[in-house]
């Protein structure tokens, strides 16, 4: 059906764009459209963790669900291991749901408080038909082990367990069918920072073990910055620029990453940074200008001419690229 | 202390604790002595808060920073008297505010102080925001609850107050509701009602949480810029330790209902004293850190509040060798170097 070798990335998206029909009068008809993810392309390599940064409402989270095939996209492709998953039907779509998993935010919120653990866990297992009963507790142990939880959580309640914790049983449940690729939707955002750190060592080795590749999303920058080898900056739905990690601190080109990465606060008092501090929002997200949508939150000056054609997106080192749009990037020059 | 002409000191002694109060107490905007506040619950009487003493240097930011359930919130609570009511108690302990003793203060009295001498910020700005009045009104509320204001001069006080936390048309938007506006705004908005009766200390309780990190430079930034225009004093609580290195002059590390370090930032930042304070601070991923090296940790978690012991909490999550006396046994707060204290179990420092 395709040929896979090494060079093929796990999952790779070309112009990925998913919107929201914004519904109202009468009738109900689509008035707008909310484009949260317009036009993305990434890839993630075998074995590597993509960090997406951006601001709330900026799509990362859709973007995440969208891969996952939580939604349909509107439009452009999705290839996992070469394989298209962005037109595909459910029945078609069972075999790579395995591939693919999630680890949510709120560990309160993505477990089910009348579930033991080990309904919890074992649940995909019975989703996809694998095991007797016997074999499925024997697996669930295991993977309560691996996480670094103990055996006997199996018979206890969400409600018993601490933040850190219920996370460690969100990661247990996306391993349990051993995929390849992880989605972490902000898996460390809730956590206090002693647990925190304990939550990424447990990502990290599993990575090494297992051999996982991640999409970390994040608006962490500190700790995307400590786990992703790439980082993908993403503003209104496109990502503006996308580079090796220290690449992108050490030498960030677009105005957004400059300020993003200026904001986050130092641990360290006698540090003064130069901050670059952004006007107002992240803009909606509905019907936004075809051209940079940067721009107009900038400071700097810009023609209506930008705001109209779509800026191009382009390497100017190896690895390091960016939405080269005149007026946010003036000097842009390509490799 | 500075105090208003005829307002009278609150009568009240000073509890005997380990803490020096008699210099620079002009100084202090708010001093906090060994307060001790605890909750009624169906498992007995839970000690939130057990012990804590700072001040407040009138004109600086104190910062309070902690793990969830450390406490920091409910000291907070404590010195506005906000404690969930009737479970929630103030024991023991004395707030001191210009000459009066804010824990005993009659409720009366609280309520004039409350909004108007001190305010406070809340973490959420949807929640601590009435989503059926309009903004103009709810920084007007404030005004004359404690002020003899017309209407008219309180609508036009409040837009000038709207204008000073920078936001933009601020006529237009003091008639609109807060789900009219976006999270950053809606922090602005409950800093001008914090900020609209010219208190002279603000407390701030995650103000920032909330927020994207864009967006709580902006509001950071603001604070710091009022503070400078304005001379208020400032306790800010946090979990974020860069937060905290970058807004105060003064930090307090509060685990487990109790203070375990208190200093000048820049000093407790770079000589920590404390297991636990060396732990949070190394336990944050750096920017200039190794890519994807194993983070230091703190094992284990803060205890529950019915399992503390008297002693040291944090021997046990110290991975250091402890003797079961040490958790029976409150360590002394002691004052290591001028201004620096900690809590001093012989084996977290």
């Amino acid at each position: 059906m395709y040929v896979m070798d090494a060079s093929t990335p796990i999952l790779k998206t070309e112009d990925l764009r998913m919107h929201f029909p914004v519904k109202g009068g009468v009738f109900r008809r689509a008035l707008a459209s909310c484009k949260a993810v317009d036009g993305v392309s990434l890839s993630i390599e075998h074995g590597e963790t993509l960090g997406l940064v951006g601001e709330s409402g900026c799509g990362k989270s859709t973007f995440g669900k969208t891969i996952a095939r939580l939604y349909e996209p509107t439009e452009g492709a999705i290839r996992f291991e070469g394989v298209d998953l962005a037109s595909m039907s459910r029945g078609q779509l069972k075999p790579y749901r395995r591939e693919i998993q999630m680890i949510f935010q709120d560990p309160y919120e993505s477990l089910n408080p009348r579930h033991t653990i080990g309904t919890i866990v074992e649940e995909p297992f019975v989703i996809h038909g694998m095991g007797t009963r016997e074999e499925r507790r024997k697996w669930v142990a295991e993977l309560l082990t691996k996480v670094g939880l103990s055996e006997s959580a199996m018979n206890r309640f969400p409600f018993e367990f601490s933040g850190g914790q219920r996370q460690r049983i969100g990661i247990a449940r996306a391993l349990a069918l051993k995929p390849k690729l992880l989605i972490c939707d902000e898996p460390v955002s809730a956590l206090d920072v002693s647990i925190q750190s304990q939550v990424l060592n447990l990502l990290m080795e599993l990575q090494r073990e297992m051999g996982l590749s991640y999409l970390f999303i994040s608006h962490d920058l500190a700790v995307v910055k400590h786990i992703s080898d790439r980082i993908a900056v993403m503003y209104l739905g496109r990502i503006v620029e996308l580079a090796p990690a220290a690449e992108i601190y050490s030498n960030p080109v677009h105005p957004y990453t400059k300020a993003l990465i200026s904001a986050i606060p130092v641990p360290d008092p006698t540090h003064n940074p130069e901050r670059v501090i952004l006007e107002g929002d992240v803009p909606s997200p509905i019907d936004p200008p075809e051209g940079c949508r940067f721009c107009p939150r900038s400071g700097l000056e810009y023609s209506d001419e930008v705001l109209k054609t779509k800026p191009p997106f382009l390497e100017l080192e190896q690895g390091h690229w960016v939405e080269a749009c005149p007026a946010c990037v003036p000097d842009a020059r390509l490799v | 202390m500075a105090k208003l002409p005829g307002q009278r000191p609150f009568g009240c002694s000073i509890s005997t604790s380990s803490i020096n109060v008699s210099d620079a107490a002009s100084d202090n905007v708010l001093e906090v002595h060994n307060l001790v506040t605890a909750f009624d619950t169906d498992a007995g009487q839970l000690t939130a808060v057990d012990g804590v003493s700072f001040d407040v240097r009138r004109g600086r930011t104190l910062g309070i920073v902690g793990e969830s359930g450390c406490g920091k919130s409910v000291t907070a609570m404590s010195i506005m008297r906000l404690l969930p009511q009737p479970m929630g108690k103030i024991l023991q302990g004395n707030v001191q505010f210009d000459g009066m003793n804010l824990a005993t203060l009659p409720r009366d009295d609280m309520r004039s102080i409350r909004g108007n001498r001190i305010s406070m910020i809340f973490q959420e700005p949807m929640t601590a925001l009435n989503p059926v009045h309009t903004i103009g009104k709810q920084i007007c509320e404030v005004l004359t609850q404690h002020n003899d204001l017309d209407p008219d001069v309180a609508w036009n006080r409040a837009v000038e107050i709207l204008e000073k936390v920078g936001i933009p048309s601020p006529e237009i938007r003091a008639t609109e509701y807060p789900h009219q506006l976006s999270g950053g705004m809606r922090q602005r908005v409950v800093i001008a009602i914090a900020l609209a009766c010219g208190p002279e200390l603000v407390i701030a309780d995650e103000p920032t949480t909330a927020l994207d990190v864009t967006i709580q430079a902006q509001i950071l930034d603001l604070m710091k810029s009022l503070q400078r225009d304005l001379g208020m004093s400032i306790i800010l609580i946090t979990h974020d330790l860069g937060v905290i290195a970058e807004t105060c002059d003064e930090v307090c590390v509060m685990y487990a209902g109790r203070v375990v370090e208190r200093g000048d930032a820049k000093e407790l930042f770079a000589n920590p004293r404390h297991a636990y304070t060396q732990g949070l601070l190394s336990s944050i991923p750096r920017l200039n850190g190794v890519p994807k090296s194993r983070l230091t940790t703190i094992d284990g978690m803060v205890p529950a509040l019915n399992e503390l012991r008297p002693g040291c909490r944090f021997c046990p999550r110290s991975e250091r060798d402890y003797e079961p006396h040490h958790l029976e046994e409150r360590p002394d707060f002691l004052e290591i170097s001028s201004g620096h204290w900690v809590e001093a179990c012989p084996v977290c420092t």
